[in-house]
């Protein structure tokens, strides 16, 4: 285990990466204490350019931008997070009953998988948020309903292989039931490429909320990202900070994801990397 | 020397980081003469193959390379070779057989045209002049109708004649020296026989010397006039065939000699046989299992694959009885019945008199403790998450064990399939292969079974290390008075274990009975052809004379 966190944090991009999530999290966490006043209230004139009296100026209602940033990290990765265990708990059962019992369940299973895969996911996440009225929850719950198909796959895939493997037909001869087999000697076994599959969508998650957000289709009493950028959309020209800022936290953060989740994949297949 | 084809001078190749030596191999200098058969052998990680790539530079750069040494042929240094000559040589002049020819044949063009290839590149013959050639070389191996073969994909042909392939493939260019990394190991017996004859024929009419790798003495018996036996990367040992297989004189090499499954059948124990009127622990009565191809939803007939095709057999109360047979005959597939990994379609199974075949895996619960089975790879067959002791202690925890009283048991077990006790709260990835195997049969016996199936349970694993392991097999059957059914491809091996062997072939039982009888006189044509195809029997029969 000391080797996997060596191997792990030993690669610069994913240190780095590493601190900015920690220092997002961190942010986000103590929302309420670094920015005390509601990320709604008008603090300022409009407009008034980065760097002045509030570190990234103020959008065209006159709130202050940073203020919006640090509630929207807030929002963002509460909402990519848990859309995310929903998607991955969902996608697990699913997946690792297909793959454990195969057969007819296999079939209908995967079968209602690819329906939902067939849907352009961003269209769906849009017309279930439509019809759910907009709020956390339903974002939450578009989300997950779009991402759990390819952790079904990937873990079903696992399943498949495993469930074949020797120690578990050891297990079946020595009498043990199919839960515990699943749980305690499958399902452990299929961790490594779930964790990274995971950890992807939670990047994929946040691009969700914030493009559904831009829309407006976002939480309405939730600052978030996205819609700081719908918000500063129509400026464009003449307040370049009202986009460019919450852009770059969007983008530095999905990255900083994506690439936590590749040098999860290196440092747990340490020797795929290498050949 | 005036007549060696290669000399290998001080050759060093470096492993990556992570692997448990800095060297694969280590200073090994070795001469390849004209026309000659060297046999290379070792165990497992001994680096021959490693050093067999590092002649046509195949190793897998950077992480595993030269670090020092030459490798001379025809005057020149390939280590020193710029790329584009070092093909020229590859393939023209030196030659490669690999251990698994589905993996070296491309699955998606004719074998036919995968030969054709190698002389498109390296030679300038016209395509009638080529397509002969190949017929040539087919026939030279001994292919049935090469002029339609020539036309087959790899998957239409067996093993072994997906192994000829690979030959004619080498042969092709008549080169100087073949390579041949363990060519036969994937192979059945019957099929090995007839490659090694084959090889032996075509080396002495073409005059090519070989360089073989294997890790069986049998095999060397059978073929080689030189051999060079290697360990940790060093050679230990080099010399003629007949001095290094009835004369070793390295303590490794006499080990490695004396592991080899003996040829001597095994007679019954006294008290092992069962009184006629006592009823048999197992008995199996015209078991069938026919396995149905899931074709896709589209497809209409559904293919038919007839595994078991009723089989009777009976095991006394304290006896062993080997299921001998080749890849496919449907051994194992008896055994996964037997121990209800599967159903069978047909016939009964009875433990103790009572039928468990129809039964369900919850039905069957009760029946478990005294069926225990034994896996054949080390590797696959225990949870590379689980702490050895809890592997072990499973099967006693879900019958009710409380969970103290089962891991001290289990300490127990270790200690007495030879592991030291500490090893408990260790992860299988921590252990070779043997001891894996130790882990894997402590396990069975943890739920103290009446009946233990091993499935090939020695045959994933080297030489020296079977002959430990199936010691300790017999040792713990006489002990805990088991009854064993052990399923096996090799009659080396089940005559060193067993005193009764029932030989399989095509889901059929073809002969049954006492191995000494069986050995002195088989009947059936297939045992025949089972036992002369052992490699090594008349060295092993001059070895045995000796004392």
């Amino acid at each position: 285990m000391q080797n996997f966190w060596q191997r792990f944090l030993g690669n610069p991009r994913v240190a780095l990466s590493m601190l900015w999530l920690a220092f997002i999290v961190a942010v986000a966490a103590a929302a309420p204490l670094l920015a005390p006043t509601s990320p709604f209230a008008i603090v300022s004139k409009p407009f008034s350019p980065p760097f002045g009296d509030f570190l990234f100026g103020t959008d065209s209602l006159g709130r202050s931008l940073l203020a919006g940033l640090i509630h929207g990290a807030r929002t963002s990765l509460l909402i990519a997070i848990i859309a995310t265990i929903a998607a991955v708990a969902f996608g697990t059962l699913i997946g690792a009953i297909a793959g454990f019992y195969g057969g007819l369940i296999d079939d209908v299973l995967m079968r209602v998988s690819e329906f939902f895969q067939t849907i352009p996911a961003f269209i769906f996440a849009i017309v279930l948020v439509a019809i759910l009225a907009p709020s956390a929850e339903s974002i939450v719950i578009a989300i997950a309903t779009v991402s759990w198909p390819p952790i079904a796959r990937v873990v079903r895939g696992e399943v498949l292989t495993i469930r074949s493997r020797e120690f578990v037909q050891a297990a079946i001869v020595a009498g043990q039931r199919d839960m515990p087999i699943l749980l305690g000697q499958v399902l452990p076994n299929a961790l490594s490429p779930l964790i990274v599959t995971g950890s992807l969508l939670v990047a994929n998650a946040i691009l969700i909320e914030s493009s559904l957000s831009f829309l407006g289709l976002g939480a309405p009493d939730l600052m978030s990202w996205g819609f700081q950028i719908g918000a500063g959309r129509p400026f464009l020209r003449d307040a370049w900070w009202l986009v460019t800022v919450p852009g770059v936290a969007i983008l530095v953060t999905v990255l900083a994801i994506n690439l936590i989740g590749e040098g999860l994949n290196d440092a747990l297949n340490p020797r795929l990397r290498d050949q | 020397m005036s007549d060696a084809v290669l000399a290998i001078e001080g050759l060093c190749v470096a492993l990556p980081s992570w692997a448990d030596r800095p060297l694969a191999v280590d200073g090994v200098s070795l001469e390849v003469r004209r026309k000659e058969f060297l046999c290379v052998v070792g165990e497992s990680g001994s680096g021959k193959s490693v050093m067999a790539k590092s002649i046509l530079r195949l190793l897998p750069e950077p992480q595993v390379r030269v670090t020092a040494g030459r490798i001379v042929y025809e005057g020149q240094d390939l280590l020193a070779l710029p790329p584009d000559n070092v093909r020229a040589v590859r393939g023209g002049r030196i030659a490669m057989i690999f251990q698994e020819p589905m993996a070296a044949l491309n699955p998606l063009m004719t074998v036919g045209r995968q030969i054709d290839e190698i002389l498109e590149a390296h030679t300038g013959m016209r395509r009638a002049k080529r397509r002969s050639r190949v017929i040539e070389v087919f026939g030279d191996v001994r292919l049935p109708e090469p002029e339609r073969l020539l036309a087959s994909y790899p998957h239409e042909l067996s093993g072994g004649q997906r192994q000829r392939v690979m030959i004619a493939m080498a042969l092709a260019l008549d080169p100087v020296l073949i390579i041949a990394d363990e060519p036969t190991t994937a192979l059945d017996v019957t099929t090995q026989a007839q490659i090694l004859r084959l090889l032996k024929e075509l080396q002495g009419r073409h005059g090519t010397a070989i360089l073989f790798i294997t890790h069986d003495f049998g095999v060397v018996a059978e073929i080689a006039d030189r051999v060079a036996v290697m360990r940790q990367g060093k050679l230990v040992e080099e010399g003629s065939a007949s001095d290094i297989l009835l004369h070793p004189q390295h303590e490794y090499t006499r080990a490695l000699v004396d592991a080899v499954p003996s040829l001597t059948p095994r007679r019954a124990a006294p008290n092992a046989i069962a009184l006629p009127t006592e009823q048999p622990l197992l008995s199996v009565l015209g078991v069938e299992k026919t396995y149905v191809g899931r074709g896709g939803s589209l497809s209409l007939g559904r293919r038919q694959v007839p595994a078991v095709a009723g089989v009777s057999l009976k095991i006394a109360k304290g006896s062993a009885l080997a299921l001998v047979g080749e890849s496919g005959s449907g051994k194992s597939t008896l055994a996964r019945c037997i121990v209800g990994l599967e159903r069978a379609d047909r016939g009964a199974i009875l433990l103790e008199g009572r039928d468990i075949a129809g039964l369900s895996r919850a039905q069957l619960r009760p029946y478990r403790q005294a069926l225990q089975m034994i896996f054949q790879d080390p590797f696959a067959s225990l949870n590379p998450r689980w702490r050895v002791a809890d592997i072990i202690a499973q099967g006693p925890i879900v019958n009710g064990t409380c969970r103290k009283l089962a891991l001290d048991h289990a300490a127990e077990l270790l200690r007495l399939v030879g592991l030291d006790p500490k090893a408990a709260d260790r992860y299988p990835h921590e252990f070779s292969g043997g001891q894996r195997q130790r882990i894997g049969i402590a396990r069975a016996l943890a739920v103290k079974p009446k009946l233990i199936i091993a499935d090939e349970p020695v045959s994933a694993l080297d030489v020296s290390v079977q002959k430990q392991v199936l010691d300790l097999l017999d040792e713990l059957r006489t002990a805990f008075k088991l009854s064993m059914l052990f399923i096996t491809h090799d009659l080396r091996v089940a005559a060193h274990v067993c005193e009764e062997i029932a030989v399989m072939k095509d889901g059929v039982i073809v002969e049954h009975g006492a191995t000494v009888d069986i050995f002195a006189e088989p009947r059936h044509e297939y045992t025949k052809a089972l036992l002369a195809s052992v490699p090594g029997r008349d060295w092993q029969r001059q070895l045995a004379s000796r004392f």
